[in-house]
Formats: C-alpha cells, sequence, structure tokens
C-alpha cells in the first residue's frame, strides 16, 4: 500500500509541472487571442524560433546553459531548506572574478589559465553567498532578506569597478577587456563548420554540474545531511548534524555553482563583461527550480524549456506581431500554476476531489 | 431509554487501510461511554466521523433516534456535539472568557460585548461547578485550567455530546482527579460523554461503558462493573499481556553517569535546571518522575548536548562531556530515545532505512570517503526491521507512513543497536500501543541486564515506579528527592512531584491525614 502511494506521488511530482505547462500554454493562448493574434501561428513561430534548425536548436541549449546552473544554484540550497534568491548577485560577482582573471595573467597555459579563471569565479560566487550565510547560521537572519540586499550590493560594486575601473581607456560601453584565448571555454563553433550559436563547453559543463548534485544529495554523507536539515533542522541537530555548519556549507556551493553560470556567460559566451549582460539568470534560476521540483533532472528540463520560449520568443517577434514580452507572460503563467499547485491537481486529477 | 446517540455499521476506507470496520456504538443520556483500543485501532476516525471532518462510507448517525448528516464540525456544533482536542485550540494571549466566546462572540454594534460575554461565562462555569477566572489569560493558567476552559468552550455552545480525547495525557495526577470530578458532574446535569483513552485504569475509575476496539472493528461493549482491566487489555490487543514490568533486582557497577550542580537557562534568564545532581550507575534504571515542563526536557538536552549549560558538569565514566557537541557526545556511547519522535527522533520523510542509521550515518560501514554505502544501509535496515518487528512493507517505506509504535521502534531499534554504555529514553511510550509498550519495556531492562546506564523520563507514574531502580522526583528544574523505586508510594511521589522534598515527606504525610480528619 505505501508502495502505490509512494509511486503514486512521485507520478504527481511529475504530472504536476506537466499540468502546469499545459495550462499555462492554454491560458498564453487566451491572452494571445486577446491581443487579436492567432495563438497556434504563434506557438508555431515559437517553436520553429526554438527548434527549428540546428543552429536554432543549439541557441536554445546557449539560453538553458546559465539557467541550468542558477537553477541547480537555487535547487541545492532548497533541499536544506534554505531559498536563496541571491543567486544573481553571486553569479554577477562570479562573472566579475572570471573576467579579471580571464583578461589578465597573459602568457599563463590554458591548462593553468582556464581552470584559473573558472575557481575564481566559484570562488567569486561563494564569498558573496558566505556573507548571507553566515549570517543566516550564527545570527539567524533570514536568508532571503539577505541574499536580496546583497544582489543589489553585486550590481552596485559592478557597476562601479567596470565603469571605474576595468573599462579601457577610450571604450564608450561598460565592459572589461577581452577574455585571453588561454581563458576561454571553447566554442562548438570553434572547431565545426556553420554553427552560428554561441553553444560552447559550459553546457557539457553545467550537465556535468547536474549530474554531480545529483550525486552529492543522494549519495553522499553530506548530501544525506543536507537533505536532513532541510526536512526536519530540529531531528538534525538530534542526531548529531551541526545545523550551522550545514547551513553555511549549502549556502557556500550554492554560490560556487551562481559562479560557474557567470563564468559560462564570460569565458565562453560573451568572452568580455559587459554590464547588462544578465536578463537576470539568477531569478530565471529560482523560477526554474521551482518548475523542476528542485530534483537536478527536473531543474535542467525546466532550463530547457524556458530557454526554448526565450529564444524561440525572438523568432516570435521577427515573424509576426506579437511581442516577444509575450514569452515572459507565458513563464510567468505557468510559475504561477507551478506555485498554486492546488489548482493543477484538482485539474488533472478531478476524480480525486471526493476522496480528499 | 433511546441513546442520545447512536452510530451504526460506520464503514470507512482510507486508501489501502479499513480505518472504520461496520463500527457501531451508542451512547446514552448521563452516561460515560469510554472508547479504548491502541493506537490506530479506529477510535480516532470514528471521532472524526462523529464530528463531520470525515464522512463515512457506509452507516448512519443517529442523534436522538433522528438520521442526521454531518458535513463539517460547525454542523457538529449545532447539533450538539462538543470535542476536546488533545491539543487545546486555545488563544494563549486571550482571557479566559474571550477564548469561550471565540467564533460565538456577543456583540454590542461592531464591538465585543466584553461584560455579556463575561457575565454569561460565570453563569456557565457555575451552572457545572467549573471554577475559572474570565479575566485570567490562558497563557497563565496550568494546562489542568486550560482544559476545563476547554469545557466550558464546548458547554457554552450548548454541547449536549461531549467527546474527550485523551483528555488525561497532559495532566498531574491531582488534575486527572479533578477532571473525574468535573465529568460526574456533567453527567448529574444530564450531559453524556466519550471518553477516548488507551489507560486501563482511567476506563475503570470514570466509565460506565466501555467499547473495546482494535483495527478498525469494535470487539465488544461491557459495563465497567463487570469487567476488569485485565480482560480490557486482552481484548485490546488480542492476547495475554503483562502489565507488570518482570524484572530481577539491580546489580549496579560503577557510576557511569555523575551530574553535579547543573544549570541551564531559557531565553528570558529563567533558570530552568536548578542545580541539578544525580549519579547512574551501570545496570540500573534511573528513572525521573514529575509533572511534564518541570525541566526534563531541557535536562535531556543538556546531557545531549542540544542545550548548554550555564554551570555545573556532567560526567561519562569519568570524562567531562558537559556542553560537548551532540555528535561529540553520541559517540562517547550515549544513546538518547527522545521525547517527541516526530519532531526530533525521526526524519518523517527519510525512508525506514536512512533513518535506521540516523546519526551514524557517516560512520563505517555505512560511510566511506563521504560516499554512503546504500548497499549496506540497506542490509542493516533490513536485519534491524526483522530483529525489532518494525512493521513496513520494506525499507525503502517513508518513515512517515508507518505507525507510531513502528516509528518507536525505528528509534530504538537504532539507538539500542550501537549499545550505548548509557540510554536516555524519554517518554518512550508516548502514544504507542499496550504490544509496542510492553516491549520497548522489555527492551529496557534487558539493556540495563547487560550491564548498561539507563536514564528514564515519563510523565507516567506507574511506567517509572514499574520500570526504575531508583526514581528521581524533578520540580522546577530541581530534583526533590532520589528514592528506591520499591520503598516508594504513588502518594508519597505525588507529593514530591508537587515541589515538597522527600526529607519532609513525613512531615507532609501527617498534615494531610490530619486534614482528612
Amino acid at each position: 500500500m505505501a508502495d502505490k502511494t509512494r509511486t503514486s506521488s512521485e507520478r504527481l511530482e511529475l504530472l504536476v509541472p506537466l499540468g502546469a505547462i499545459a495550462l499555462g500554454l492554454l491560458v498564453g493562448a487566451v491572452i494571445i487571442a486577446l491581443m487579436g493574434e492567432n495563438p497556434l501561428r504563434a506557438y508555431m513561430a515559437l517553436f520553429m524560433g526554438a527548434f527549428g534548425n540546428f543552429n536554432r536548436l543549439l541557441g536554445t541549449l546557449t539560453r538553458a546553459t546559465p539557467i541550468i546552473v542558477t537553477g541547480l544554484a537555487v535547487a541545492l540550497p532548497f533541499r536544506a531548506g534554505l531559498f536563496n534568491i541571491g543567486v544573481e548577485g553571486q553569479m554577477l560577482m562570479g562573472a566579475l572574478a572570471a573576467a579579471v582573471v580571464g583578461s589578465n595573467f597573459s602568457g599563463l597555459p590554458m591548462v593553468v589559465h582556464l581552470p584559473l579563471a573558472m575557481l575564481a569565479a566559484a570562488l567569486g560566487g561563494a564569498l558573496w553567498a558566505l556573507i548571507p550565510a553566515w549570517l543566516k547560521a550564527r545570527r539567524g537572519i533570514h536568508e532571503v532578506i539577505n541574499t536580496i540586499m546583497m544582489n543589489f550590493i553585486a550590481n552596485a560594486v559592478l557597476a562601479y569597478l567596470v565603469v571605474e575601473v576595468l573599462r579601457q581607456p577610450g571604450e564608450m560601453i561598460p565592459k572589461t577587456p577581452p577574455v585571453l584565448a588561454t581563458a576561454q571555454l571553447a566554442r562548438f563553433s570553434d572547431f565545426l563548420p556553420g554553427i552560428t550559436a554561441r553553444l560552447n563547453v559550459g553546457f557539457v559543463i553545467a550537465l556535468l554540474v547536474a549530474v554531480a548534485v545529483y550525486y552529492l544529495l543522494w549519495r553522499t554523507t553530506i548530501g544525506y545531511e543536507i537533505r536532513a536539515v532541510g526536512l526536519n533542522a530540529r531531528a538534525a541537530a538530534y542526531a548529531g548534524i551541526n545545523v550551522p555548519r550545514q547551513i553555511m556549507l549549502v549556502m557556500v556551493l550554492s554560490g560556487v555553482l551562481a559562479g560557474l553560470a557567470g563564468a559560462e556567460r564570460i569565458l565562453g559566451f560573451d568572452r568580455t563583461l559587459a554590464l547588462g549582460f544578465s536578463p537576470g539568470f539568477g531569478f530565471e534560476g529560482i523560477a526554474v527550480a521551482l518548475l523542476g521540483r528542485n530534483h537536478p533532472l527536473g531543474v535542467v528540463l525546466a532550463a530547457l524549456l524556458f530557454g526554448a520560449l526565450s529564444s524561440g520568443g525572438v523568432w516570435l517577434s521577427f515573424t509576426t506581431d506579437i511581442p516577444a514580452d509575450v514569452v515572459v507572460v507565458l513563464q510567468a503563467i505557468i510559475i504561477f500554476f507551478v506555485a498554486a499547485d492546488q489548482i493543477v491537481r484538482a485539474v488533472i486529477l478531478p476524480k480525486k476531489k471526493g476522496a480528499a | 431509554m433511546q441513546p442520545i446517540l447512536e452510530m451504526r455499521h460506520i464503514h470507512k476506507r482510507f486508501p489501502g487501510v479499513l480505518a472504520s470496520d461496520d463500527v457501531s456504538i451508542n451512547l446514552f443520556p448521563g452516561e460515560i461511554l469510554a472508547i479504548i483500543g491502541e493506537n490506530g485501532a479506529g477510535k480516532s476516525t470514528l471521532m472524526n466521523i462523529l464530528f463531520g471532518l470525515y464522512q463515512p462510507d457506509e452507516g448512519q448517525i443517529l442523534i436522538k433516534g433522528e438520521p442526521v448528516k454531518i458535513l463539517n464540525p460547525s454542523q457538529a456544533i449545532t447539533k450538539g456535539i462538543g470535542m476536546v482536542h488533545q491539543h487545546f485550540m486555545l488563544v494563549n494571549p486571550f482571557t479566559v472568557a474571550e477564548n469561550i466566546v471565540l467564533g460565538a462572540e456577543p456583540r454590542q454594534g461592531v464591538f465585543l460585548n466584553i461584560d455579556y460575554a463575561r457575565r454569561s461565562v460565570s453563569e456557565v462555569s457555575q451552572r457545572y461547578g467549573l471554577k475559572v477566572k474570565p479575566d485570567a489569560k490562558i497563557e497563565d493558567l496550568p494546562v489542568g485550567v486550560q482544559q476545563r476552559v476547554e469545557i466550558l468552550k464546548i458547554l457554552y455552545r450548548g454541547a449536549e455530546i461531549i467527546v474527550l480525547d485523551e483528555p488525561t495525557a497532559v495532566l498531574t495526577p491531582q488534575e486527572i482527579k479533578e477532571l473525574y470530578t468535573i465529568m460526574q458532574n456533567l453527567t448529574a446535569q444530564g450531559k453524556s460523554i466519550v471518553f477516548i483513552t488507551h489507560k486501563l485504569n482511567e476506563v475503570m475509575a470514570t466509565s460506565h461503558r466501555v467499547t473495546v476496539m482494535r483495527r478498525g472493528r469494535v470487539i465488544g461493549t461491557v459495563a465497567t462493573k463487570d469487567t476488569t482491566p485485565a480482560e480490557l487489555a486482552n481484548m485490546m490487543v488480542g492476547r495475554q499481556v503483562l502489565l507488570q514490568v518482570e524484572k530481577t533486582p539491580a546489580v549496579v557497577g560503577d557510576t557511569i553517569l555523575a551530574i553535579e550542580g547543573l544549570v541551564a537557562k531559557d531565553l528570558s534568564g529563567e533558570r530552568v535546571l536548578d542545580g541539578i545532581s544525580l549519579d547512574i550507575r551501570a545496570g540500573e534504571i534511573l528513572g525521573i518522575a514529575g509533572v511534564e515542563g518541570n525541566g526534563q526536557t531541557e535536562l535531556v538536552e543538556v546531557l545531549t548536548g542540544l542545550r548548554r549549560a550555564t554551570s555545573g558538569t556532567v560526567r561519562l565514566n569519568g570524562a567531562d562531556i558537559t556542553n560537548l557537541a551532540t555528535r561529540e557526545i553520541r559517540e562517547r556511547k550515549v544513546g538518547h530515545i527522545p521525547e517527541d519522535r516526530q519532531k526530533r527522533g525521526l526524519e518523517l520523510d527519510f525512508t525506514v532505512q536512512e533513518n535506521l542509521v540516523f546519526g551514524f550515518h557517516y560512520q563505517r560501514p555505512f560511510s566511506a570517503h563521504g560516499l554512503l554505502n546504500l548497499a549496506v544501509i540497506k542490509r542493516h535496515a533490513e536485519r534491524l526491521i526483522a530483529e525489532f518487528d518494525i512493521r513496513t512493507p520494506h525499507s525503502e517505506t517513508p518513515a512517515r507512513s508507518l505507525s507510531g509504535g513502528n516509528q518507536q521502534k525505528i528509534i530504538i531499534a537504532r539507538e539500542l543497536y550501537q549499545e550505548p554504555d548509557l540510554l536516555i529514553a524519554a517518554q518512550p511510550s508516548r502514544g504507542v500501543d499496550i504490544g509496542a509498550i510492553e516491549f520497548i519495556h522489555r527492551r529496557l531492562v534487558e539493556h540495563r541486564d547487560s550491564g548498561k546506564a539507563v536514564l528514564l523520563i515519563s510523565p507516567e507514574l506507574s511506567e517509572v515506579v514499574s520500570l526504575s531502580d531508583r526514581v528521581a522526583v524533578i520540580y522546577e528544574g530541581q530534583i526533590m528527592g532520589v528514592v528506591a523505586s520499591n520503598a516508594v508510594t504513588e502518594e508519597q511521589l505525588g507529593l514530591m512531584m508537587a515541589g515538597i522534598k522527600s526529607e519532609h515527606l513525613h512531615i507532609a504525610a501527617q498534615r494531610s491525614t490530619a486534614d482528612g480528619r
């Protein structure tokens, strides 16, 4: 009997996000229709933009890459019961560190320079997460508030440094000097002909990070303790788990992931740090983690969906009169339904209603 | 005479469980009907159906001979059914009168007519002989009085049928006696009471008739005066139960745990432990008796590293362990069965096998080089499941879906497996059925017989006295005395639990005899 409930609750884990997506597309169709456009044509354009040819498919993967990692950066601490809203700021700090290391130290061989730049990004993110982590673990200050504040500070620090310190003399656009070749993440277009998308090795790293997070959570002692803290911190303390230390650890690990997300953008995608390079990858990560139910596999799939919507949106606005902003509306509606999962349950499981 | 309440052939099925299987009960006016049964026997399901929280799949409810449908609690209330839950539903910063009228407030325009409320509360409390001060705040009142407020609340709403769900769990022996008196008063005034419990002595002391439930079925209904506790126990568990713990005299060895002058404070700086000194030796069970909330929880927390001691020392096997981290204390062979298994002792959403290594998960052979060894963890779990008879579909079932008794067995299996030198057992039999209680008691005695020390904390006097070799009574963070369990009466312990030190006991006893004359 317990078996049955378990599988059915696991199936529900999958059904709710899928139901939310279906409902989101349905409501989105109504909105598009109200705008006087044909929803089917719009969705077709979205689909074609995201998957219509090989380069567009790669474009979707490119757009999904950073939010796979920021999604994981949100999902991991969530397993410990912590809501890291500060992934955006941690990612910016990681990006800053990657840009500084990546554009300096000329003469280093790639095997040293690239890992060094990645490490710097990880450290940058980790340090930015360490402050709210310490405040939370030792002083009990709520991490949601802390991390939001840290985002603002990160934004301001980055703007100041890029504009006033790092910008090359005479350069009009606020951006850092280009990342040296020895610190670049290889793009597939570098060695495969005909590719225009800027998909780079960072995508592969993102998938590996997802596997690593899964492995960490369910196969290691640390992951066991993280989950124990998240599900019941009082019980974890009883069992001798050092709860404050786990909080620090998981937040810092989250910062590492956020920093790596920044590294992919700077070292692989943009190969410089231009202010405003992130449309809010850290915040999209929250949505992705929510839709992916904080499971690494779910996060990857959700990131791919959001990546497809974003890159399809560009094609949508090219080929129709519908603004690309419709995509943001769609994403918002989907997240709304994930959060209001009772609505989804009521729609997809109408028979169960009476029994409950 | 026509019953005031009848429940006929009630069936209620939950996924995989038949929680009510053709259950019929009836209740006569002015009667106390006890419903007893082990945990999971279906008592709560039946009462939740009566109170409109569940709908029966089949069956009928009749009030004064009229069939009724009860779709929700407010319908139950209008039909004269009142329920006092185990956990009180009171607003602590509000006064007694405010709590009683809450939800049915007398109004004057948009304002609460507090004078009218106070008057009607006094009136109801006088009519039923339930003494309360209408203006006292709930948080300032002892638990027994809070319960009285709960009863008044349902009387105020005109309840004729009063359901008391395990009402004595939180009360002192004196408060329990007062509750019995209240129950007699209420029935004398024509109210009818359904009394849910699993304590046999309470059934014998209060009820007119007893309905025994087991596994969702009614095993039988008997008149209390025609039955015995042993017979009821047999009906409950379906086999002979040893109510008395069999144990040989203790063979004590060296001191395992030495506590000296232990002081701990709560957040407001109040001394919750006020200079506690105790010794526990190998081969003995030391029981701590006392009304809940007198420092037992804090004592266990300090001993297990979950709370800081502000002064005093704790020595284990001679080594100072005061204020060490929980993990270090555990590694020095201290086992801990916590008083709240769901909040402390288990990760309810972890599987049974994950829970069976909880706290030891990082040690070999369960982990090596930071990686869990899932195969070993599973094998270990399967062994303990068999040895401790944990009823679970398999080792990867979430602990949440097990019954209370089986959840407790997980904890006991896990803590005993390490053969701790000191086992701290806080309310080890709270909320588990008689069969499991017997099992737990036997395990604790076996542990003592293997030459280990056991610290037993329980608010149930009979459990402490029958299990322990020595009993320490705690009152407001102080030890009132330590006595041999076979040389003390429950009355003497009761006086100590009320704050009279053992050396003054003979005086107190004399005074109470004098009062009696």
